[in-house]
């Protein structure tokens, strides 16, 4: 239970870093370590290197400029949920990670190494699908930005190439009085989800929904954005019938049997989340 | 600037500067049990799961087994051991626990009371709820949690008076 041997480097720079994992063999970035230490402790990973980004200052911070939300890669989860501009601006951030982990683990867990994890269960992942995230990366290439679903390619696995880095998450903001909720369902508090949905919504002055984004996780190898039911959901006057035939979107779901559930139950599960979270959210969306 | 393998760092743990070169693989946990001695925080899981580890830096509480020792350079450690104000006197919440038989084997202790000491300096009166919330990630296989809830609870009006006295 102790990490292998590693050379450690701690750049100052994202381009120092992008430099580092560019030309040193077998390297790996070390973020807040709350995902990647537990899995050198148990030597399922064997970098040769690993770079420490925690040096890095311009890789952490929030801002919002031009209806984004810009955080960058290496914000503490602690710092998003501790900070007023971003309860003011996209409540939903805070209400989902008070749900990742613990304060011990958010105090040092990071948002870029939660979206580069990508652990289907992840509550930041979800979040990044539901807003329509977008990701800056560096490479020795230069900047590029990727959308969270052509990030998210599949099982834990993102789009990154081997010598790039995600430097930001961009996450398009909505609307003041825009009605938000994240709801899930954990054996205990702080574990990871059984399954978790994000349910974004705006209605008008007679209550008919007029945008609206849903997303789900723990259901697949990434997050899901549930567009039949979006397409369903989008100019009706939200109630309990409405929100309970949405849910029915997740009959066709295709989770996978683990040790944690059976993939019947977390397909049930997705479904009551999905709709508890959309009465909630429409509770709270302002009538304008 | 020293080879990529080892390293010297340079912090303060429990109030007193210490130096050591150590191997850059080496986590926090194991650097202050081992190096330093300090041999009152814990190593359960060595994966983070079980909160036994946890220590304070720069006041903040996280997990000393998912963190480098390197890592801790230029930073401010606290541990079990330096969180009673003097020899022979208790931190209130370490008073509390006794009295409340908040601790058993006493192996999850150290981490329940620095993930403690971070909740009742920013949170001045805690619900048992938000108590609960804050150890979370603190497993005890002995006491069932009752006693440390209560302690928590106690030590936390115990703090509020002392600090209405002082005023
Ligand atoms: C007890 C416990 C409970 C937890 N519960 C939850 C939970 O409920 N929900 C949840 O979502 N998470 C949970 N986590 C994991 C969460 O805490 C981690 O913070 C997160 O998964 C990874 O973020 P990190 O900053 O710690 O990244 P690290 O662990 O440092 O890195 C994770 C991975 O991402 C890569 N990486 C990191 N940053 C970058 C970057 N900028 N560019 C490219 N690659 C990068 C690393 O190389 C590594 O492969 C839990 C962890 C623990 C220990
Ligand atoms: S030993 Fe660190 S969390 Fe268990
Ligand atoms: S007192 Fe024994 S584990 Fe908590």
């Amino acid at each position: 239970m102790k990490p292998p041997a590693f050379g450690y480097h701690d750049p100052q720079t994202v381009s120092a870093a992008v430099h580092l994992l560019a030309s040193l063999p077998n390297a790996r970035v070390l973020a807040g370590g709350q995902s990647l230490m537990p899995m050198l402790n148990m030597r399922v990973v064997l970098p040769d290197h690993l770079i420490d980004l925690n040096g890095v200052a311009e890789m952490s911070g929030v801002s919002i400029r031009e209806g984004l939300l810009v955080i960058g890669a290496m914000t503490r989860q602690r710092d998003i949920e501790f900070s007023d501009s971003v309860m003011a601006h996209c409540p939903i951030l805070p209400e989902a990670l008070l749900q990742v982990g613990h304060r011990q683990t958010r105090n040092r867990g990071t948002v870029g190494g939660s979206l580069c994890h990508l652990d289907p269960s992840a509550e930041l992942p979800c979040l990044a699908a539901v807003m329509d995230a977008v990701i800056e990366t560096a490479s020795p290439r230069g900047r590029r930005q990727i959308t969270f679903a052509d990030f998210a390619s599949s099982y834990m696995t993102t789009s990154l190439d081997p010598d790039e880095i995600a430097t930001q998450a961009q996450f398009p903001l909505w609307p003041q009085g825009h009605g938000y909720a994240f709801l899930e369902f954990a054996r205990r508090h702080g574990d990871f989800a059984l399954a978790s949905a994000a349910v974004l919504m705006t209605t008008d002055a007679q209550g008919r929904i007029s945008r609206i984004a849903v997303a789900l996780s723990g259901v697949g190898p990434a997050p899901v954005r549930m567009q039949e039911a979006e397409q369903g959901l989008l100019g009706q006057v939200g109630g309990a019938d409405l929100f309970a035939q949405a849910a029915k979107t997740c009959a066709s779901l295709e989770p996978q049997d683990d040790i944690h559930a059976p993939a019947a139950y977390r397909k049930r599960l997705a479904g009551v989340m999905m709709r508890r979270a959309l009465e909630k959210a429409y509770g709270r969306a302002a009538r304008q | 600037m020293t080879s990529p393998f080892t390293r010297t760092v340079e912090l303060e743990v429990n109030g007193a500067p210490c130096a050591r070169t150590i191997n850059v693989r080496r986590h926090l946990a194991d650097f202050l049990r081992h190096d330093l001695g300090l041999t009152g925080t814990h190593v359960g899981c060595e994966h983070g799961v079980c909160g036994a580890c946890t220590v304070l830096v720069d006041g903040q509480s996280i997990r000393s087994c998912l963190m480098l020792a390197v890592q801790a350079h230029g930073k401010q450690v606290t541990t079990i051991e330096g969180l009673a104000p003097s020899p022979g006197v208790l931190h209130p919440l370490q008073a509390a626990l006794h009295k409340h038989h908040g601790l058993q084997c006493g192996f999850c202790t150290p981490g329940m009371l620095t993930t403690l000491v971070e909740l009742l300096n920013t949170v001045r009166n805690p619900s048992a709820d938000e108590v609960r919330i804050a150890i979370s990630g603190n497993i005890c296989r002995c006491t069932g949690y009752e006693g440390i809830v209560a302690a928590a609870l106690e030590a936390a009006e115990v703090i509020a008076a002392s600090k209405e006295a002082s005023k």
